[in-house]
């Protein structure tokens, strides 16, 4: 297949590529740190992912093949345009299965089938800061990354619990990278974070309205933060799968009509299928 | 007469950056690459092409040597203004590397502006010599670079206490590369 030949390859001019590679290697060398870059305009509004359509057009290569979800899903419509870009722009192989994969990109989950070395994962995170909602001032929440002065995040921890008997995050939780710096994991379950722990794959991050770009590097320790008497549990929705019977993977729950019945359904469209195929 | 860049500079600089890229999450992992690259002596062509998929008009480069022959390739193809060892954001070394205090080592709130070191070294053998380990590795990997200064080790477990300020070493010989991020640990094999 080849790519449209009115873009150049994947959509980005070299130049942009060339800034982007550069930030991207000082992300992997610094593991959790925000690194600023000059994102460009693109082709869908911020909030569609353009941080993580500019990482991956960065990397993509005529070999690889892509894969995107959206909250796991390979068939919404975020999904389906930023995989469909790709074919057009650069050309490239995509699937719809995890493991054929060498480039994922998502909105806000991690495919329940682990990851292996040679994957790359990229997150389209909306907002990079995870000190955001508790000091505004970028100028100020860079100088705590600087000094590592995370204790306003255990305290946030600490007023939920004071409060509802258990911290109320469900998504979004922060970790801990390397020892050293604060980390948003991008908006994917609490469920999803213990994936983000020495995983084989590399983990990029990119927030285009924000301009910055993040990574973790393989087998790299990936905490959540908690404390010694509440330590970290993952939610998961106490249910079955209506597809697949699955009961260790994370599930929608999926209103069904207006009399109140819903069902749970696996959010990863291809785990799901996977288990149920055999038995045709 | 000026030797070329890149044959085919799109698919060529993203192989490229896709080794570095492996190579740097992994570090001491050695890769080979596959380019067509007649550089200039004494570039070896793994060193003209992390030059070409990494340096432009947008970077600062310093040269070591100064003047070195290769010098003007470097200018033509990668544009890059030229800078002094401290204030430079990549620094080119062929033959004895400077040591690693005394380039841009970034700062507190802005670590990512540490220089990279462009290193070329006489060889690189995976699996022998040094044990590495840190983020990027899950036991250990194991280098063996011929070619850097003798007190290199020294040098780098100086720069550690200051993490995340430091150096980060792209290390090339003939068509092989390989990185060392500055959060590795490297003790003697």
């Amino acid at each position: 297949m080849s790519h449209d030949p009115g873009y150049n390859f994947a959509y980005l001019d070299e130049g942009t590529k060339r800034m982007i590679r550069r930030t991207l290697l000082k992300a992997v060398a610094i593991p959790g740190h925000q690194v600023p870059f000059g994102a460009r305009e693109m082709p869908l509004p911020y909030g569609w992912g353009t941080g993580g359509i500019q990482v991956t057009a960065s990397i993509l290569g005529r070999d690889d093949t892509l894969k995107v979800i959206d909250q796991g899903a390979d068939d919404t419509t975020n999904a389906v345009s930023i995989r469909r870009f790709f074919a057009r722009v650069a050309g490239v192989r995509t699937t719809t299965r995890t493991a054929e994969a060498t480039v994922i990109q998502t909105r806000h989950r991690i495919p329940e089938a682990p990851l292996r070395e040679g994957q790359v994962i990229v997150y389209q995170v909306p907002m990079p800061e995870p000190l955001f909602r508790l000091e505004p001032r970028l100028a100020e929440t860079r100088r705590m990354h600087a000094l590592a002065d995370y204790g306003l995040m255990h305290v946030k921890l600490y007023e939920d619990i004071a409060r509802h008997g258990h911290v109320s995050t469900a998504y979004n939780y922060p970790v801990m990278v390397g020892g050293r710096y604060l980390m948003s994991p991008s908006p994917i379950p609490a469920f999803d974070n213990p994936k983000m722990d020495h995983m084989p794959a590399l983990q990029l991050f990119g927030a285009g309205r924000e301009k910055k770009i993040y990574a973790v590097p393989p087998y790299t320790s990936v905490r959540s933060l908690d404390f010694e008497d509440h330590p970290f549990r993952p939610h998961r929705a106490d249910g079955t799968c209506a597809f697949c019977g699955a009961r260790d993977s994370y599930l929608d729950e999926v209103v069904c009509d207006d009399q109140g019945s819903r069902m749970f359904i696996c959010s990863d469209t291809d785990y799901c299928e996977s288990r149920w195929e055999p038995e045709q | 007469m000026m030797r070329p860049g890149f044959h085919d500079p799109v698919p060529e600089a993203q192989g490229c950056f896709r080794a570095m890229l492996d190579a740097m999450s992994r570090p001491g992992r050695v890769h080979t690459l596959d380019v067509a690259l007649d550089a200039p002596p004494p570039l070896a062509p793994a060193t003209a092409a992390v030059l070409l998929t990494l340096a432009d008009a947008e970077t600062s480069l310093h040269l070591m040597p100064d003047g070195a022959a290769a010098g003007d390739w470097v200018r033509f193809h990668c544009g890059s203004a030229p800078a002094s060892l401290p204030e430079a954001s990549f620094v080119l070394s062929l033959g004895i590397h400077p040591p690693l205090s005394a380039l841009r080592q970034g700062s507190e709130e802005a670590p990512e502006q540490g220089a990279t070191l462009i290193c070329q070294v006489r060889s690189l053998t995976e699996g022998e010599g040094w044990r590495l380990a840190g983020p990027g590795i899950r036991d250990f990997h194991h280098l063996r670079v011929e070619g850097l200064a003798a007190d290199f080790l020294q040098q780098w477990a100086a720069q550690r206490p200051a993490f995340p300020r430091g150096v980060d070493i792209i290390l090339c010989a003939g068509r092989q590369l390989a990185a060392l991020p500055r959060t590795v640990t490297i003790e003697e094999g």
